[in-house]
């Protein structure tokens, strides 16, 4: 059943054939009123639901069991506080959150669905709320009005029923749009009276969240008219320069396709994150072992030793694997703390915080368009560090998207300018064209051509008129009272612009005239019919009416499309050809003009399956393909434009760089493919010693080959060659062919570049390199048709340029040019991959440090288990902040040194900072440390006494001795690992170990052991403890086993193996010191001699070595 | 300047421009290189050795002499005490001979082993309330008080409290000790000064009795721990300021082992003990044989670094050792690498 709506008729929406079941046997109108709730919950719901939601998170629930087991008596080893404590800190922070993020809801919601609106009710207009709009309303907009629902406009009070609308809400996109009612309900739905009567019968499609789309049939005075989306005003949009205008409520509130498109956006997760969790699992299982094993080490135990010893007697009678039973749930609560739950909130804050430096980047900041760089999620940026594949669209965002009319060819000849040289150079011969004859000519427009002026102007060449006059006609350009052009597409409004200067001015548009002043002429054309662009049929026609009456259809659009459709007696074909080709090469974009005289009759049998075609219900576009196809036919060539598009500032060295990273860079545009090949060129992704294969070579010789080898040939075949590769497909020819192979294929290529893809294509390549090669790409794109491929791909990037906001709304990371691209990766990605990494890694090593001592101590407790305040405080104050610090602020070499040598990626590429070797090399570090930490004290405390005769061998004393070692050698080692120190992380690490101090002598005061005797027991371990020189040669010689060897290791490896960033850093380091040197010495010579022997990272230190130390 | 103007007008987008935002914080980039690490691990082997002396030979100056009096064997002196069966007041003793003086002050002490005062159970099966004085956890209330980690030495068959409670204060130690030195085949009592042998905190602010004169009366309607022979007011006869839950034996007993072989102190011998023949009259009651666990008594003295321990001495001599012997390796490495042709 299709969605009918039935104008001025409130009842005939609450028909129930219209009913849907809500709940049992509850009812309701499937149409849905105007009020909208995006809010989440109500006083009532906030603490069950939020809870719920929150306890959706594996890690909360696994809190939760803890915290269960820790109330069973039997089982309890931990003071339920311990738990508890940093749940209710956890889930009380994230429900502030929740909870602020609602009420802003709330407060939208309300505003929103209290603005008022005039809807015409019971013959006469009422002011409403917009919560009382309903559907089949008939409402009254008026000059910048909010649309309150979709709305079908009706009428309205500009001429033609035309209407403004601003969308920008809606899309982004700043340029007005137009909207048309049908010429029918405009003529005859003007006054309120006829409005009140209007008894229309709509039938469309159901709701949908297509912003692009819209479908439906009007019936009204058994009449049916077609229903499309230039009949809509959606909701979020604006009106503007409409006085009035009137329109029929179609979709309400929740049917809106505004609301529809809230939906949830696709979920993108980091490989880290994916490991992580793989590791927090592989932690839990090896908990569960390790309990396990505690557990039966106690059955054994209980059995040999607990059972006779009569002192520990607690009258409850359990067996010994009874004990061994609980005893296993009691040491998942003590060991719990190796899950490291508070993992995921850390994590989520040096995110947080990476995102924040990315959008305080002043040098992503674009000061032109006063854009700053902005992180749309906050959840990739380690993933930044790891790009493999960089997936570019090129207009736009290679190039600039100033599009400028260079050159043409009309009826064979080229009106060709050679390129200025240099501006100096003979500027005299090369002076623009003259516009000053031209009172609507734009003063930025600059041509080259003087005879093509003077043969327009004479008027003499209809070949030439024509050209112009087409251009001038055949566009969807909108134009304001102050004759500025509103395009859609820039291409568009360079052509407009261009013919205006020749002399053939757009004035005016009506729903079906469009006026153009020829010469000293105003003509007005009849506008018969309008076959618009898309990415599919890569043209746009325009049926006209001429003043004298001939029908005419003028064609513009890519050369193969119209070639494909040219009369047999077109002229011109071979010379057009030819200068396409070379405005080609000269990275030109270019579009074919023609057209094609109709006669009457013809025009009308057209006529007519146009018609029935606008009004099929079903898959209406490609009816309206397949007539539009009947008609573009037989065309006659007039000739070719041609448009420049200047590359971005810095885009062949930002290429350049990327490359060397390794990165590999695949351009996909929808040009053809000798002007992607020219650009490839002159932005430094091909280069003069690659070896470029075309898409068609490679399907007829590799393919045939492939399909006959299994697949792993195919890489020593591609060995064979000597020397790099690029690849240029057109994607054409593989849409059918076999992926794996293309993609193995590509992938030895340096370089990609596809031609003549579609938005669809697009994120086809994206996804087939995602799913056979497993790497991490990156998408970047500016506008709509690279919407597809940002959400596909792991990351993606919007660049917020000409073609409105489309691509940086779905994108991840956006900026105002593609040469920010090189630090977002090579700097902010590359740290916050390495920051990640190695906050990972020591918090896994911290963790692990920090139970396992427990694990130790088990043998030589009968296998149970203690514990006291210090596990609660562990995590939360006396080892994250310092770790937390080294994952926001740590830098390596800083961003000049990794801008400079882009070899420093490569490790984030491999993954090498964080896999599962790293994950057990922190597992052993952590297993040795806390093996130092309980043995060193252990032997020191086997057998002996304070110096005052008392025995420091208590449990208490112990407890000290093993926390002070843990906190010294975790706030070391984290300093040894930090390798950028500001004052902030020496801050943090005194802070950490004085907390710990503080914290502890507080707890171990007498003061709280008199308030709460019950829970501060520590009275007085502290201070006897640390009195005793003894344990502090303990704590020192713990720390320094646990540390010395690490320095040591550390050492060798970076002197055996060196890896690129330590080569970075000594070499920096080597000179400062050269620098040093010199200031003493003076000799340059000693210095180049110097430099012969420091390690080279790579081939990019060309640059003299006054620049290279300049930082 | 003016187009600085016009760029301030239509810049609010423009981040801000600090060290902080920009990470360019100051900031100390310290590398391992060699000419930190290789003098660092000599510093530490000559500083890790030069304590290693100092405590291994302070360690060396320190006498223990530790006697074992379980009586397992039946050559023990005390083997007939360690027969369960006739346990009541059973006395032995054990003699022993100082060739040369043991220097004062001289500490006593008295060992057990395996003995797992470090069970969790056990460790906290008493109420801290009680035992700083609340009188109202003196009484039986609902079954709230005493703690329930008392159990199953909380209350008594007739559910009167028991006054200390739990299992730690029940197992206390009770073999009691008289040394005395033979001159000329007199015994002359050694005398052992036992007091100050607690943790001041424990003994000041852990542990306090109930402000009730005289003591027994704050234990009005509570029971001994089963395992006691004379209620905790009793404890020590001699001196009444001595008693309740501020006994020092009690104290050293309630402050729990981390090891299960543990020694606590017993008294303390002010002067030392001269060269001679001394004899230690054990009244044997505390039962450990049940499980395996032995019970020894041992005088020592102490120095600046506490009692006698090689283990610390040797520790920081071999880290010293190994630290040196390591900063000559790394030497030989940084160098054998920097001359090699492939440094690069």
């Amino acid at each position: 059943m299709g969605w009918k709506v039935k104008a001025n008729d409130r009842a005939y929406h609450q028909l129930p054939e219209f009913q849907k079941k809500v709940f049992l046997c509850i009812k309701k109108s499937r149409y849905s009123g105007n009020a909208i709730k995006t809010y989440k919950y109500n006083a009532l719901t906030f603490i069950p639901l939020n809870l719920y939601e929150q306890f959706k998170r594996v890690a909360n629930v696994y809190f939760l069991a803890l915290l269960i087991l820790q109330i069973i008596p039997d089982i309890t080893t931990l003071p339920w506080y311990t738990t508890l404590i940093p749940l209710v800190v956890v889930l009380g922070i994230t429900a502030i959150k929740d909870l602020v993020d609602d009420l802003a809801r709330h407060r939208m919601d309300k505003e929103i669905n209290n603005r008022k609106t005039e809807v015409l009710l019971d013959g006469r207009s009422e002011h409403t709320q917009w919560r009382d709009v309903q559907v089949g309303d008939v409402v009254r907009l008026k000059k910048n009005d909010f649309i309150p629902a979709d709305i079908l406009m009706l009428s309205s009070s500009n001429p033609n029923s035309l209407c403004y609308v601003e969308t920008a809400e809606l899309d982004g996109e700043t340029n007005l749009k137009f909207k048309m009612g049908l010429r029918v309900t405009d003529e005859r739905l003007q006054g309120v009276h006829e409005l009140a009567d209007f008894d229309g019968l709509i039938e469309c499609e159901e709701p949908n969240n297509r912003l692009d789309k819209f479908i439906g049939t009007m019936l009204w005075n058994r009449e049916r008219y077609p229903l499309d989306l230039d009949n809509m005003l959606l909701r979020g949009c604006k009106i503007r320069n409409t006085d009035v205008c009137h329109g029929l409520v179609i979709f309400a509130g929740a049917d809106t396709k505004i609301m529809k498109n809230g939906g949830k956006t696709r979920f993108k997760r980091t490989k880290i994150d994916e490991l992580m969790n793989y590791m927090v699992y592989t932690i839990f299982a090896l908990l569960v072992l390790v309990a396990a094993g505690l557990a039966i080490g106690h059955t054994f135990w209980y059995d040999q030793i607990g059972a006779k010893a009569w002192y520990l007697f607690d009258g409850k009678g359990y067996s010994a694997s009874h004990r061994g039973f609980l005893s296993f749930w009691g040491y998942i609560i003590v060991l719990n703390t190796m899950v490291p739950i508070s993992l995921y909130v850390s994590v989520e804050v040096i995110r947080l915080g990476q995102s924040k430096f990315i959008n305080w980047d002043l040098q992503m900041y674009y000061a032109d368009k006063d854009t700053p760089a902005k992180a749309r999620t906050t959840t990739l940026n380690e993933q930044l560090g790891q790009i493999e594949y960089i997936f570019s669209d090129k207009t736009g965002t290679l190039t600039q998207n100033i599009m400028q009319f260079k050159k043409c060819t009309i009826a064979g000849r080229s009106y060709v300018v050679k390129q200025m040289e240099k501006a100096d150079l003979s500027a005299r011969v090369f002076q623009p064209v003259d516009w000053s004859w031209n009172r609507y000519a734009d003063k930025m427009f600059q041509f080259m051509d003087h005879s093509l002026v003077a043969t327009v102007r004479s008027g003499k060449d209809k070949d030439a008129m024509e050209f112009f006059k087409l251009l001038s006609l055949c566009h969807t350009v909108m134009v304001d009272e102050d004759m500025v052009y509103q395009a859609a597409s820039p291409d568009e409004g360079a052509l407009v612009t261009a013919a205006r200067n020749f002399g053939y001015v757009f004035l005016n548009r009506t729903q079906d005239t469009i006026t153009i002043q020829e010469g000293d002429k105003e003509n007005s054309y009849e506008m018969l019919a309008l076959l618009d662009f898309n990415s599919d049929r890569k043209r746009m026609s325009i049926i006209l009416r001429f003043p004298d009456g001939r029908i005419r259809l003028y064609c513009k659009g890519a050369d193969t499309v119209i070639y494909e459709r040219l009369s047999a007696e077109s002229k011109h074909t071979k010379s057009t050809q030819t200068a396409l080709d070379i405005f080609a090469n000269e990275t030109l974009r270019t579009l074919c003009l023609c057209y094609k005289d109709i006669s009457a009759g013809e025009y009308e049998a057209w006529e007519r399956r146009h018609k029935e075609a606008q009004v099929v219900l079903a898959d209406r576009d490609a009816a309206l393909d397949r007539v539009y196809e009947d008609i573009e036919k037989n065309l006659m060539l007039i000739g070719a434009t041609a448009i420049e598009d200047k590359l971005q500032d810095g885009v062949p060295e930002t290429i350049a760089k990327l490359a060397k990273a390794d990165i590999k860079i695949w351009v996909l545009t929808g040009d053809k493919k000798e002007t992607a090949e020219n650009i490839g060129y002159s932005c430094s992704l091909l280069t003069d010693d690659m070896q470029i294969h075309y898409g068609e070579d490679v399907k007829s010789v590799p393919l045939v080959h492939i399909q006959s080898a299994p697949p792993l040939h195919l890489v020593t075949y591609f060995f064979t060659y000597s020397g790099s590769y690029a690849l240029q497909v057109n994607l054409n020819h593989l849409t059918h062919g076999p992926c794996v192979d293309f993609v193995d294929m590509a992938c030895e290529c340096e370089a990609v570049i596809c031609c003549r893809v579609t938005p669809k294509q697009k994120a086809n390549v994206v996804s087939l390199v995602k799913k056979y090669k497993k790497a991490v790409t990156l998408s970047i794109g500016d506008g709509a048709n690279d919407v597809n491929m940002i959400k596909t791909a792991d990351i993606g990037v919007g660049i917020s340029g000409q073609e409105g906001m489309q691509a940086v709304m779905s994108s991840d990371y956006a900026f105002a040019q593609f040469r920010y691209l090189e630090r977002l990766l090579l700097v902010h990605g590359r740290w916050s991959y390495i920051r990640m990494c190695k906050f990972l890694r020591f918090f896994f090593f911290k963790n692990f440090a920090f139970t396992l001592v427990h694990f130790w101590f088990s043998f030589f407790s009968g296998y149970s288990s203690q514990v006291n305040w210090f596990i609660t405080l562990y995590n939360l104050c006396y080892s994250s902040l310092p770790v937390l610090l080294v994952g926001l602020l740590d830098q390596d070499v800083n961003d000049k040194l990794s801008l400079r040598f882009p070899k420093l990626y490569l490790p984030g590429q491999q993954g090498s900072l964080f896999n599962y070797k790293n994950f057990f090399i922190s597992l052993f570090h952590g297993i040795f440390v806390s093996l130092i930490i309980f043995f060193i004290p252990y032997g020191a405390f086997l057998q002996t006494m304070g110096q005052d005769g008392e025995a420091p061998s208590d449990y208490q004393s112990f407890a000290v001795v093993t926390a002070s070692s843990l906190i010294f050698i975790v706030n070391l080692q984290i300093s040894l690992d930090t390798s950028y120190w500001t004052f902030v992380n020496c801050f943090a690490v005194l802070g950490s170990i004085a907390i710990y101090f503080g914290i502890m002598f507080d707890i171990h005061s007498a003061g709280i052991h008199v308030i709460f005797p019950a829970y501060f027991t520590f009275t007085g371990a502290a201070s006897n403890a640390l009195r005793q020189p003894y344990l502090w040669l303990t704590i020192v010689l713990t720390v320094g086993i646990s540390l010395l060897p690490v320095i040591c290791i550390q050492f060798l490896s970076k002197t055996i193996w060196p890896s690129v960033g330590d080569q970075v850093r000594s070499r920096r380091e080597s000179t400062h010191i050269r620098r040093g040197h010199r200031r003493l010495s003076f000799s340059p010579r000693s210095s180049g001699q110097n430099e012969r022997k420091t390690p080279v990272a790579n081939g990019s230190h060309r640059q003299s070595d006054g620049t290279r130390t300049s930082s | 300047m003016d187009s600085n103007y016009i760029e301030n007008q239509e810049v609010e987008n423009r981040p801000d421009n600090t060290a902080f935002t920009q990470q360019r914080l100051p900031a100390w980039q310290p590398i391992l290189s060699a000419g930190i690490v290789i003098p660092l691990f000599v510093l530490v082997g000559l500083a890790f050795i030069g304590i290693g002396v100092a405590l291994f030979v302070t360690s060396r100056n320190l006498h223990v002499l530790e006697m074992d009096y379980t009586g397992v064997e039946k050559t023990s002196p005390c083997f007939s005490c360690s027969d369960p069966i006739k346990q009541k007041n059973c006395k032995c003793s054990l003699s022993f001979e100082l060739d040369k003086l043991f220097e004062g002050p001289v500490f006593f002490y008295y060992g057990l082993t395996n003995y797992f005062q470090n069970q969790r159970a056990y460790g906290v099966s008493k109420d801290y309330n009680q035992l700083s004085g609340d009188l109202d956890y003196f009484t039986f209330f609902f079954s709230i008080v005493p703690d329930s980690t008392c159990k199953p030495y909380r209350y008594d068959v007739n559910n009167k409290p028991i006054v200390p409670c739990g299992s730690l204060a029940n197992s206390m130690f009770n073999d009691t000790f008289n040394l005395y030195q033979m001159k000329n085949g007199v015994k002359e009592e050694v005398p052992l000064d036992g007091k100050g042998i607690s943790w001041w905190t424990d003994y000041n602010i852990k542990y306090r009795n109930p402000s009730v004169n005289p003591l027994r009366n704050a234990f009005n309607g509570t029971v001994k721990p089963l395992y006691w022979s004379k209620p905790a007011y009793e404890l020590d006869p001699t001196d009444t300021a001595n008693n309740g839950f501020i006994n020092q034996d009690f104290l050293v007993w309630m402050r729990r082992s981390a090891l299960p072989n543990f020694r606590k102190l017993y008294r303390r011998i002010t002067d030392g003990l001269p060269a001679g023949n001394y004899s230690l009259e054990i009244s044997y009651n505390y039962p450990v044989i049940a499980f395996d666990g032995k019970k020894k008594v041992a005088f020592s003295n102490v120095s600046w670094m506490g009692g006698k321990n090689e283990f610390l001495g040797i520790a920081y001599l071999v880290i010293g050792s190994l630290c040196l012997v390591m900063s000559v390796v790394m030497l030989i490495i940084y160098h054998w690498r920097n001359s090699s042709p492939d440094a690069n």
